[in-house]
C-alpha cells in the first residue's frame, strides 16, 4: 500500500540494450481496468523517463506495443493486468526473436523485409480507369484472403513462432499470411511469384505446424492454416493440379 | 530444390509408415512363435514378396532419414551450405547400400555353401 492509500503492485521490467541487460523493478499503483501498457507508460511518465518502448494508437489496431508479458508475447495496450498477471507478478521484456535496440523497442525491419521477401507487395491487374473487379464474396478463395487480412502486423505471431527462434531466417506466419491472402486475391497479378517466394530455402515448408503462431494472435487470425494452405498449394501445382483454397 | 525436398520427405513418410508397421508385427510373431534364423530365412530366400516390401523399405528410409536429419542440423546447429547438403546426401547413400546389402543376405538365392 501506498502512502496515498492507493493499492500498488511490483512489475519488472526489462531495461538494456543489443548487448544485454536485466529486469529492474517498479512499484506502480494499481488501477481497475489497468492495462499492460498503461503501466509501462506510468513508469515512464513517473519513474524512468528514459524508458524506451512503442506504442501509438492504444486500442489494438496499430500493431506497436506488442512485448512480451509474463514470458508469453503479447499486444500490451489490451492486455489487462487483471487477466494476464491474476497473481500480481509482472514482468515485461521485449518481444522476442527481434533485435532489442532499448529496453522494451525492438527492431522491426528484419520482420517487416520478410513481407517483402514472401510476395507481399500487391501487384495490380488492373488500372484505376477500369471498373472495380467483381468478386463473390463468397466465393472459397475470397473467403480463405478475407480470413488473413486483418493482420495489424504487430508481430506477436512471430515472436511466438518456435521456427524464427531456431532459424532466423525464417520468413515467419505474419509473412506467410499475407502471401497466402495474395494467393487467394482474384485481383493479385503476381500468384506464381508468392508461390516461389514461399517455397525457397526459408519459407513455408520449415513450418512445424504446431500452431504457436495462431494461439498467440491477438486479432484471432490462423496463420498456421495459412501457412498449411501454401504447403498444400505449392505441392498441388508441383504436380500439376490447381490448388483448392 | 526446397519443395521437392518437401515432397520426397512427406512421400516416403506415407510409404513407410505402413512398412513399419508391418515390420514390427513380424517381429513380434517372428519372435514369439520361436522362428529361428534358418527358418525365417527358408521362408525368405528367394521370394519377390519380401525382396519388394524390405526393397521399398530400404529405399524410403533412405530417402526420408537424411532430408529429415537435414532439417534438424539445420535447425539446431549453424551447419548448413553444401557440407551439409553433401553429408547428407552420403548418407542416404549409405542407408542405401546397408540396406541393400541386408535385404540382398535375406532373400537372396542360397548359395552353395
Amino acid at each position: 500500500m501506498a502512502r496515498s492509500g492507493q493499492p500498488e503492485f511490483a512489475v519488472s521490467i526489462w531495461r538494456g540494450g543489443p548487448g544485454g541487460g536485466n529486469f529492474v523493478r517498479y512499484r506502480v499503483p494499481r488501477r481497475a481496468d489497468q492495462t499492460v501498457l498503461d503501466v509501462v507508460t506510468w513508469v515512464q511518465r513517473h519513474l524512468e523517463p528514459s524508458l524506451a518502448y512503442r506504442f501509438a494508437c492504444r486500442v489494438g489496431m496499430c500493431g506497436s506495443c506488442a512485448m512480451t508479458v509474463n514470458g508469453r508475447p503479447r499486444w500490451t495496450c489490451r492486455s489487462h493486468v487483471g487477466k494476464v498477471a491474476p497473481e500480481g507478478r509482472l514482468e515485461i521484456a521485449p518481444l522476442p526473436n527481434l533485435p532489442v535496440i532499448r529496453d522494451l523497442a525492438t527492431d522491426m525491419t528484419g520482420f517487416f523485409d520478410k513481407w517483402q521477401a514472401a510476395g507481399g507487395r500487391f501487384a495490380p491487374t488492373a488500372t484505376r480507369r477500369d471498373p472495380p473487379a467483381r468478386i463473390a464474396p463468397a466465393s472459397p478463395a475470397r473467403k480463405a484472403a478475407d480470413a488473413g487480412i486483418e493482420c495489424i502486423n504487430c508481430g506477436v505471431c512471430y515472436g511466438a513462432c518456435g521456427v524464427v527462434g531456431a532459424r532466423p531466417d525464417y520468413l515467419g506466419p505474419a509473412a506467410l499470411n499475407r502471401a497466402w491472402t495474395l494467393v487467394n486475391d482474384a485481383r493479385h497479378g503476381e500468384v506464381p511469384g508468392v508461390l516461389r517466394a514461399i517455397s525457397r530455402d526459408d519459407g513455408c515448408h520449415g513450418c512445424h505446424s504446431q500452431g504457436s503462431c495462431t494461439a498467440h494472435c491477438p486479432v484471432g487470425l490462423d496463420p498456421s492454416a495459412a501457412i498449411a494452405g501454401l504447403k498444400r498449394r505449392t505441392l498441388l501445382d508441383l504436380l500439376g493440379g490447381e490448388g483448392r483454397p | 530444390m526446397t519443395l521437392w525436398l518437401y515432397v520426397l520427405q512427406r512421400g516416403s513418410a506415407l510409404v513407410l509408415a505402413p512398412l513399419v508397421v508391418a515390420h514390427l508385427v513380424l517381429i513380434v510373431i517372428a519372435s514369439r512363435d520361436g522362428l529361428s534364423a534358418a527358418e525365417i530365412l527358408s521362408r525368405t530366400q528367394g521370394s519377390i514378396g519380401w525382396a519388394a516390401f524390405y526393397g521399398t523399405f530400404v529405399i524410403a528410409a533412405a530417402v526420408h532419414a537424411p532430408i529429415g536429419l537435414r532439417n534438424v542440423i539445420r535447425e539446431a546447429t549453424p551447419w548448413r551450405g553444401r557440407g551439409l547438403d553433401l553429408a547428407m546426401a552420403l548418407l542416404g547413400l549409405a542407408m542405401l547400400a546397408l540396406g541393400a546389402r541386408a535385404v540382398i543376405a535375406v532373400v537372396g538365392a542360397v548359395v552353395a555353401s
